[in-house]
């Protein structure tokens, strides 16, 4: 961690934020008072440690604020039938819950959650699993409320969201049945070896012919489990190919296992010819550990889907039938009901205003920063954040209605697309299936006639050794695993095929607001031209503004804890007026301002935005605002050219403000005041002189561009119509997981290569020997599974950074803050 | 040679022993984590709240049970 970089969460700071933490006697900066306030509360309980164990920064706490009394939040998950909802009886007058946690991110995270909640009365039980996020508490309710232990995770800066581990509840179900029949395979292989080697060594020196008969009756009875139980995904699988009529990998399995097994068991029972069962297990032990792997990585990626789902709150005020305002569990609600959502509450539900107006925050829906203000009837979203005073809502969708819900919905189905290069080696291995029966029939048959005691041996090994499987799992197992990797980088794929086309991406073109900037004005100056100091005067603007929901005002509050204001009045396009322990102060334009104590204005040059703080006394301070450079964006943008992409600017904006901004961000290539259809031609101008594009941008007016673009990227925090059709999705603040990523994915589509290359020249050199009858059905099996096991081992490597950065402490986060 | 008409069965017997043991492992989750036990060890040190004064005031750890 840097020390320009935030000491709890990573963010890059810009040297004179006010909030520091003492922690083991050293003084450490913080970006913001939520920070500051989690990493008092993580030194105070006596667990500094976890800034020692710790391989990522924290999270940032949700507006950068410290919750209050975070408890109250939860208490409707203490009501009976939330409760009975959410967790179940553990005996002895416990319960129990399971629960996702957003925010937990390594060992460390796991680690301080169940120290903090051991030391909570009550607390008989926490377990967290930091590879899936789900913590599983027991606790006595007659001790402790749930919402107390909630409580306590809240003011970690982690959320809770109790009874929602319903996607993982089947992925966990999935993998322990995929841990039993490997367990089943790998044991009875290893049974079945040992029986085989008594039996090969028998065969040359005389054996006792009841032991024999031992051997193999013992052999069936281990290796039929194996096929019967461990088997069972591949007979299924082939048996739903040959219905559905396109014969994948799964059929040459199933009819090498199947075939195998019965003509071993038909042998076992006659008491002479060859028996299988060594080939038959290991051929089944080696492929379920590879479906194994190939379902870790594909559980690995999903985790991150599930947390954006998330964004609504958990509980809401409902009017209850008397008249009241009862807390309810947003999976209460219903269509009819009547919530009140206070000021700075997020809409639990898609519906209208009964009755007055809003001010509301859309930006997570629409990307618009600006409040819109909503009449009284008019339809509402979930998501939005009420800006104004309390409102009341009419529900008219909720939980999976709502807009909100779709949204997420479409990033699913853009998950579910093939890729091309999948569907391609798909396609292939049809034919390849075909063609592989037709050969070991033709084997079958030209043997018959040669020497039909060797038949059924060899037409079994070309069935074994040519399974197509290394060539179908080469390519969805590294997309998986990159696919995965990049989610942990801070670099959301939504759709399938757009990590093969990143890697080829040779140009990239941002938008500017919201993108290289951050789309919002931040103080950049403080000049202080009377007795107060910079602190003093920053102190007295936020208490002004903090009633107010300005862009403005927004920065400073980032830059100040509030203070309390009194008599405060807004003159719209002018500034704000109002008394701060006990004098009058106005904010505002600095004409308006110095009209106060009847001074004349201060000279404010520049292209910056300036605001004046007066006093009757005086003028006392001028801050300067801009919209300023994301912080590492210079650092990602030197990454990016380093990888020989070229970089651009197109933006919407004037020429005066992207001039600096590109500068700034060291770009050469920049065009301002464009129109998206300005936008769109320089893309089609730029894809006709040189390849694949992508682009970068936030905004609906750049939903067109990312469309046409060869690569679309939106900003996580930008708007959903952008990020609905968009490929990827940045989900941080920073650049610096584009720059990963486009190496990353041409690492990937050097892995694909590589597998597919290495799958082809094996099928293709082993089936001749094969069919010539010299290799056995367990040679064939060794060699078949190891295959596939080197295809899916090699795309796993994709699962970890590159050698070199592996050993970098912070990752992603203090990388990309840090230039 | 004939112990080995024992000593086969009853090798059999200690497999299904293994492998009721390899499933009761799975159902009580000893396998869905692999990462963090072996963090922890690592994690748990023996140190305390260092400063009395500093302790908050739910940092009083119950008796073990």
């Amino acid at each position: 961690m840097q020390a320009s970089d935030c000491f709890h969460c990573g963010e890059a700071l810009t040297g004179t934020e006010p909030w520091f933490v003492r922690i083991d006697g050293l003084s450490h900066r913080v970006c913001c008072p939520g920070c500051k306030a989690v990493a008092e509360l993580i030194r105070d309980t006596g667990l500094a440690d976890f800034y020692r164990f710790r391989t990522v920064a924290a999270v940032r706490p949700a507006g950068g604020v410290a919750p209050d009394t975070p408890e109250l939040q939860w208490h409707p998950f203490d009501r009976t039938e939330m409760l009975e909802a959410v967790s179940a009886p553990a005996g002895d007058g416990l319960r129990s819950c399971t629960m996702l946690v957003e925010g937990v991110r390594c060992a460390a995270c796991g680690w301080l959650i169940e120290r903090s909640l051991e030391q909570v009365p009550g607390v008989r039980e926490i377990r967290v699993n930091p590879a899936t996020a789900r913590a599983r508490l027991v606790w006595e309710p007659g001790v402790l409320p749930l919402s107390g232990a909630l409580g306590v995770l809240s003011r970690l800066g982690y959320q809770p969201h109790p009874g929602s581990a319903g996607g993982a509840d089947i992925a966990l179900r999935e993998r322990r049945g995929a841990l039993r029949r490997l367990g089943v395979a790998g044991i009875g292989m290893m049974q079945v070896m040992m029986y085989a080697v008594a039996l090969y060594v028998g065969a040359f020196q005389d054996m006792d012919p009841g032991l024999e008969a031992l051997l193999r009756w013992v052999s069936l009875l281990v290796a039929t489990p194996v096929v019967l139980y461990s088997g069972r995904p591949f007979f299924t699988g082939a048996w739903r190919d040959l219905r559905s009529g396109r014969p994948g990998m799964d059929v040459p399995v199933a009819l090498a296992v199947g075939g195998a097994w019965v003509a071993s068991v038909l042998h076992t029972f006659a008491g002479r010819g060859e028996v299988y069962f060594d080939s038959v297990t290991m051929f089944v032990f080696l492929l379920s550990l590879a479906r194994f792997l190939e379902m870790n990585a594909r559980h690995r990626a999903g985790d991150t889907q599930e947390a954006l789902a998330r964004l609504l709150p958990q509980a809401a005020r409902r009017r209850a039938a008397d008249g009241r305002w009862e807390s309810v569990a947003l999976r209460e609600l219903r269509p009819g009901d009547v919530v009140s959502v206070r000021h700075g509450e997020t809409l639990p539900a898609d519906g209208r205003l009964p009755a007055g107006d809003a001010r509301l925050d859309e930006s997570m829906l629409t990307g618009e920063s600006r409040p819109r203000l909503r009449r009284a009837g008019e339809p509402v979203l979930a998501g939005s954040i009420n800006l104004g005073d309390p409102l009341e809502l009419g529900v008219e969708r909720t939980g999976s209605d709502t807009l909100v819900a779709s949204i997420g919905r479409l990033l699913d189905r853009a998950q579910s697309e093939r890729t091309p290069i999948a569907a391609a080696a798909d396609r292939v291995a049809r034919w390849f299936v075909i063609g592989v029966l037709g050969a070991a029939a033709l084997t079958w048959f030209a043997w018959n006639a040669l020497d039909p005691s060797r038949a059924f041996e060899i037409t079994l090994a070309v069935l074994v050794v040519t399974c197509p499987c290394a060539l179908s799992i080469a390519t969805p197992a590294a997309i998986t695993a990159a696919t995965g990797f990049l989610a942990r980088r801070g670099l959301l794929v939504t759709r399938a095929g757009a990590i093969e086309r990143l890697a080829r991406v040779g140009r990239v073109i941002f938008d500017k607001t919201g993108t290289l900037t951050l789309g919002q004005p931040r103080i950049t100056t403080v000049e202080p031209l009377g007795d107060l100091d910079v602190q003093q005067a920053l102190g007295i603007a936020a208490a002004l503004e903090a009633v107010s929901e300005h862009p403005i005002a927004r920065a400073f509050s980032i830059a100040h804890p509030a203070g309390t204001a009194t008599a405060v009045r807004v003159s719209p396009g002018l500034g704000i007026e109002g008394l701060v322990v006990g004098q009058r102060w106005r904010l505002g334009r600095p004409d308006w301002a110095a009209a106060l104590c009847a001074a004349g204005a201060p000279v404010t040059a520049g292209g910056e935005t300036a605001v004046c703080l007066a006093g009757e006394a005086g003028v006392v301070a001028i801050f300067r605002l801009s919209d300023p450079l994301r912080p590492g964006s210079s650092h990602a943008l030197t990454c990016l050219r380093q990888l020989g992409l070229e970089t651009e600017i197109a933006s919407g904006d004037t020429a005066d403000v992207v001039g600096p901004i590109a500068v700034a961000a060291g770009i050469d290539s920049w065009r301002a005041g464009m129109t998206p259809e300005d936008k769109l031609a320089l893309l089609h101008e730029r894809q006709a002189a040189g390849g694949p594009v992508a682009m970068v941008g936030d905004g609906v007016n750049d939903a067109p561009v990312l469309a046409g673009a060869d690569v679309s990227v939106a900003m996580g925090r930008g708007s959903a119509l952008a990020q609905t059709s968009a490929d990827l999705v940045l989900l941080g603040e920073s650049l610096q997981p584009l720059a990963d990523g486009i190496s990353h994915a041409r690492r990937t589509l050097g892995i694909v290569r590589q597998n597919l290359a290495w799958a082809a020249v094996y099928n293709l050199t082993v089936l001749p020997l094969a069919a010539g009858g010299w290799i056995t059905p367990w040679m064939a099996a060794i060699g078949m599974s190891a295959s596939s096991l080197l295809v899916v081992l090699n795309a796993l490597r994709l699962a970890r950074p590159p050698r070199g950065i592996r050993s970098a402490g912070a990752p992603a986060v203090a990388e990309g803050a840090g230039a | 040679m004939s112990i080995l008409y024992l000593m086969i069965p009853l090798g059999i017997i200690i497999v299904a022993g293994a492998l009721w043991a390899f499933f009761w492992a799975v159902d009580s989750g000893q396998f869905d984590d692999l990462e963090s036990p072996a963090w922890r060890i690592l994690l748990d040190d023996d140190s305390r709240p260092p400063d009395a004064d500093r302790q908050a005031p739910s940092a009083g750890r119950p008796p073990d049970e």
